[in-house]
């Protein structure tokens, strides 16, 4: 008889903690098995990709460079995500960011002054805002899917950032390349440790959780974000505005994008190129799901999700393995993710044990029989 | 007329992926199921279409493995969402940026790879007619199974038994379950033939549209093609409708220069996605409209609690 899933009277705790992990450890396993598909040794592959990107400082604080955005846009979409509010084109609002922080850079080019830097970032926060707003508006006003506005407003973002580098915010002396002047030393973000690309971003993304957190735990805004996404007949009974969630949600996760987006060009990036993130706000709502919709869970995952950039780029350049594993890991890592929070919900009960299972009518059927005899 | 017949040709390549895709997608979502992973199933049809036909040099085998490649990826949805009870918005993410990296990784050697493209119907003389032939006789054949899916559905969703329990599961999953129907196997079913559809759609991509392999060269239709059930209201006739509007759009894109309008690239390939929200915000306005046609247990898990 097949295993059955019996629903639990109550959710695990403790599975809600462990999915994560056995996740991780289901999805090392099935990377060894396609590593071994394409004929690489899985061990030297495994070190590759997950020890020697971590071995040295440089390494460590790269981590912590390809982390910030995915800390910063993670924390935010938990807060839509319990909501029940599917922000899908993070990516489109982090573009957007990039291009508003860009753009005012790229204004004070040669310029100086210590506002040009917080300047940057509130410009990009806001260009998030404005993408984020948009897919709020019509969804509020005209009850629009927000996973399918949001997701289409980053195909126009990528393309509306395209047409500007072709355009008015190409170099002028850059040979007709299509990316933009290299911004002006007051225009980058402050290093914080010499030698390094670790900038001040990490500092922005770390403050982040800690507001996140508070957000979720202290705070009215919270536990209508909570009571929303659980029970939003109890939450509109209680008078909780669902399009004030709508629009609040949207808001924060758009001003997180954008602020990414910011932090990246006037950060690791120096400047506005046609392509300015390998995904990182499609692979930020991996990172709010194994982080729990929890911003201290979500930092650990942004991590974990930071070193599968850095260890596809290692295996490149180490193994001639394509980029594209880190891709394939990282939606390994979703799906064995959900898999796993079955346990969550559900026991798992061979025939043997379920004897409660049986319906009461059966059992007595067998009682009856073993009387007579 | 020759650009007006180009501009039909035109409509009629875009629009057929759209069409394989949202006709699939219809049937999944007709079930009860919503499955987001759409561009996820489609970009594995395209490189799985287009690395058989390399090898095997068949037009036909490519097919058959693009959907065999779209059905399993929905297979793997369906079993997360069926079995292990995992919500179906992520589920279906997952698959999308899954079916995004795996067929990078696989397509890493067809970069570059030439083919010809699948060969297009010529009937001697009827063909040969102008305009006429050209537009109704001179198609390759996924174009001729598109339309005949359209009917193929829109008959079996309302003419045979079977189509009207998979609307029942749809409707509510409680009832039919109630009436001795297994409603996992019949929303099983349906993903598969979903993610069948969505693969050969990927594949017209690879086989036809473009005959070559580019990384993400789906480039969102999957999430047009979910778009698109919104808008055909989950109805098999507007679905049609829904596919030739959108291929229409993407003659823009294709003919502005003959036709001397001077806009930049990138503001017409804004275009489908831009349209994609108009449409949305048109047909979604209506609460009432959208409560009464989408089926009544979408993207609501079922577990036969005995």
């Amino acid at each position: 008889m097949l295993p059955r899933l019996i629903k639990r009277q109550s959710p695990s705790k403790a599975m809600v903690y462990l999915s994560p992990i056995l996740a991780l450890l289901l999805t090392l396993l099935a990377s060894i098995v396609l590593f071994l598909i394409m004929g690489v040794s899985p061990s030297g592959a495994l070190h590759a990709f997950f020890v020697e990107p971590i071995s040295s400082i440089y390494g460590l604080t790269e981590l912590m460079v390809k982390a910030t955005p995915l800390i910063l846009i993670g924390v935010a979409l938990s807060l839509g995500f319990r909501a029940g509010v599917w922000n899908i084109g993070a990516e489109g609002q982090l573009i957007l960011g990039g291009l508003f922080g860009g753009a005012t850079a790229l204004f004070f080019y040669e310029k100086t002054g210590f506002y040009i830097i917080p300047l940057i970032l509130i410009m990009g926060a806001l260009g998030g805002i404005i993408w984020a707003g948009i897919v709020a508006f019509l969804k509020t006003r005209f009850n629009a899917n927000e996973i399918l506005t949001s997701l289409m407003l980053s195909y126009v973002a990528a393309l509306l950032l395209n047409l500007l580098i072709h355009g008015p915010l190409k170099d002028p002396d850059g040979f007709n390349f299509p990316e933009s002047r290299l911004f002006s030393d007051s225009a980058l973000l402050p290093i914080l440790y010499d030698g390094t690309r670790l900038h001040l971003g990490a500092v922005i993304a770390l403050f982040f959780v800690g507001i996140g957190w508070i957000l979720l735990s202290r705070t009215l805004l919270g536990y209508q974000i909570k009571v929303m996404g659980d029970a939003p007949a109890a939450g509109e009974h209680a008078g909780f505005s669902h399009s004030k969630i709508i629009w609040t949600t949207l808001l924060i996760s758009g001003g997180a994008a954008g602020l990414a987006g910011a932090i990246e060009v006037s950060g690791p990036i120096g400047q506005l190129l046609p392509n300015i993130s390998p995904g990182y706000g499609f692979a930020a709502i991996i990172v709010a799901y194994v982080g729990r919709l929890h911003p201290l869970g979500v930092l650990f995952a942004a991590l974990l999700l930071a070193l599968s950039y850095l260890g596809g780029e290692t295996a490149q350049m180490k193994l001639n393995l394509p980029v594209a594993v880190t891709g394939v890991f990282q939606g390994l890592l979703l799906f064995f993710l959900l898999a796993c929070d079955v346990l969550i919900q559900y026991k798992i009960r061979t025939s043997k044990k379920s004897e409660s299972t049986i319906a009461p009518a059966v059992k007595s059927s067998i009682k009856s029989t073993s009387e007579v005899k | 007329m020759e650009i007006l017949v180009a501009a039909i040709l035109t409509i009629i390549t875009a629009a057929t992926p759209l069409l394989f895709a949202a006709l699939g997608e219809l049937v999944t979502e007709k079930s009860g199921v919503l499955n987001l992973g759409v561009e996820g199933m489609m970009v594995m049809g395209a490189i799985v279409g287009f690395a058989a036909v390399h090898y095997s040099g068949s037009a036909t085998v490519a097919i058959f493995a693009s959907m065999l490649a779209g059905a399993s990826m929905a297979a793997i949805f369906g079993v997360l969402v069926l079995v292990f009870h995992a919500s179906q918005v992520p589920t279906g993410l997952a698959l999308t940026i899954f079916g995004i990296g795996l067929s990078a990784l696989v397509g890493q050697s067809m970069i570059g790879v030439a083919y010809d493209g699948i060969p297009q119907l010529h009937i001697p003389v009827i063909s040969d007619i102008p305009v006429i032939g050209e537009i109704f006789f001179s198609q390759d054949g996924l174009v001729y199974l598109s339309i005949f899916m359209v009917f193929a559905v829109m008959w079996f969703m309302n003419k045979t038994r079977a189509g009207l329990i998979l609307r029942a599961v749809g409707d509510s999953h409680d009832a039919a379950h109630a009436m001795g129907y297994s409603v996992l196997k019949i929303r099983f079913l349906a993903v598969l033939f979903g993610g069948a559809m969505a693969g050969v759609g990927g594949a017209y991509l690879s086989l036809a549209y473009s005959p070559l392999w580019v990384e993400q060269m789906t480039a969102g239709r999957g999430w047009i093609a979910l778009a698109l059930v919104v808008f055909a209201s989950w109805k098999v006739r507007r679905v049609l409708l829904g596919a030739y509007l959108f291929g229409g759009i993407s003659i823009l894109q294709l003919h502005a220069q003959a036709l001397g309008i001077a806009v930049p690239s990138q503001v017409m390939s804004m275009l489908p996605y831009l349209a994609t929200i108009l449409v949305l915000v048109i047909i979604s306005r209506d609460r009432s409209k959208i409560k009464l046609n989408a089926p009544a247990s979408l993207g609501k898990p079922f577990h036969a609690s005995r």
